[in-house]
């Protein structure tokens, strides 16, 4: 059976060392799901994105990993919150190549490709908090030795 | 054959000269920064040593996000300003995969399946109208 351990946890984003940690926990949580070689490199590079902005735009924050099971189907849902500026157009965010600072205006158009799951949710001053869910395709090793 | 070779650093990317062209390896997860110095670093081998290509060896690299693409695409583009090619090798292909799908098609970028195609692409480039083929200027 699956357990929570070593997929659920809650990381801090307050510097692109955090970063490098984000992505390894992604990597090894999803690993551990059952997510093809594939599907993991996608997450860990939605993660990557969206931790960068929570890190960026929102000026730190955290993310959290949650284990999500349904039907012997298991899932990674990731929640990345900050406490920043927000976001006062969600849609001008959410297109291909808008960006407010240097970047390439991807991070975010990009990740709501790459995951099954995007929910958003932003409050001008208050902060904000993407969630992104992603489902292994098949269902982790059936056989005992998992 | 290779001079200009720095120790590998933790947060330090070592630059190997392989006649005239420069030979980066990265591995793993590269932090922001690392990828940044790197970045400034090529900037100065470049000029300095007058090489002209720059071959980065990505097979060893799990992840490629925005960041580290628009870096690579930085480094194309400085490294042409500074008369030198680039050529980003051993892209993995759940890597590829990926890029495409974030939307990051890095025009002007040029790519090889393996090291030993970007260093041929890389060492073919003698000027066709050169009377009398390619000539090695140096031993
Ligand atoms: N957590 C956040 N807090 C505040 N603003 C945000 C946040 N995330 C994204 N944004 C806004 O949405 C815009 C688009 O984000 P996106 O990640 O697509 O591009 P980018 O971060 O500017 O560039 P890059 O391509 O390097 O990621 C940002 O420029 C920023 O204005
Ligand atoms: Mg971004």
């Amino acid at each position: 059976m699956h357990t929570a351990a070593g997929v659920e946890a809650c990381l801090p984003i307050r510097s692109d060392m955090d970063l490098v940690w984000v992505r390894q926990h992604v990597r090894q949580a999803a690993a551990q799901l059952g997510f093809g070689l594939v599907d993991q490199t996608k997450l860990v590079t939605a993660a990557s994105e969206l931790a960068r902005n929570t890190l960026v735009h929102g000026g730190g924050g955290q993310m959290e990993a949650t284990h999500l099971s349904s039907g012997g189907a298991q899932g990674l849902r990731l929640a990345f919150t900050d406490e920043g500026p927000g976001i006062a157009d969600l849609d001008q965010a959410l297109s291909d190549g808008y960006t407010s600072g240097d970047g390439l205006g991807m991070g975010l158009s990009g990740a709501r490709r790459l995951v099954h799951d995007f929910e958003i949710d932003s409050t001008p001053g208050d902060g904000t908090t993407v969630r992104v869910t992603c489902w292994a395709a098949r269902p982790p090793r059936p056989r005992e030795e998992a | 054959m290779s001079d200009a070779y720095s120790r590998p650093v933790p947060g330090h990317v070592p630059v190997l000269r392989l006649g005239d062209v420069l030979l980066v390896t990265l591995q793993g997860d590269l932090h922001d920064s690392t990828a940044q110095q790197l970045q400034q670093d090529l900037a100065e081998t470049i000029s300095r040593t007058g090489v002209r290509g720059v071959l980065i060896d990505i097979s060893g690299v799990e992840i490629v996000d925005s960041f580290l693409g628009r870096v690579l695409a930085e480094i194309a583009a400085q490294a042409k300003l500074l008369a030198a090619r680039t050529v980003v090798a051993g892209m993995r292909p759940a890597v590829a995969i990926t890029l495409a799908e974030l939307g990051l098609t890095l025009p002007g970028l040029s790519t090889a399946l393996s090291t030993e195609a970007g260093m041929e692409l890389l060492t073919q480039q003698t000027p066709a109208y050169r009377p009398g083929g390619p000539r090695q200027e140096s031993p």
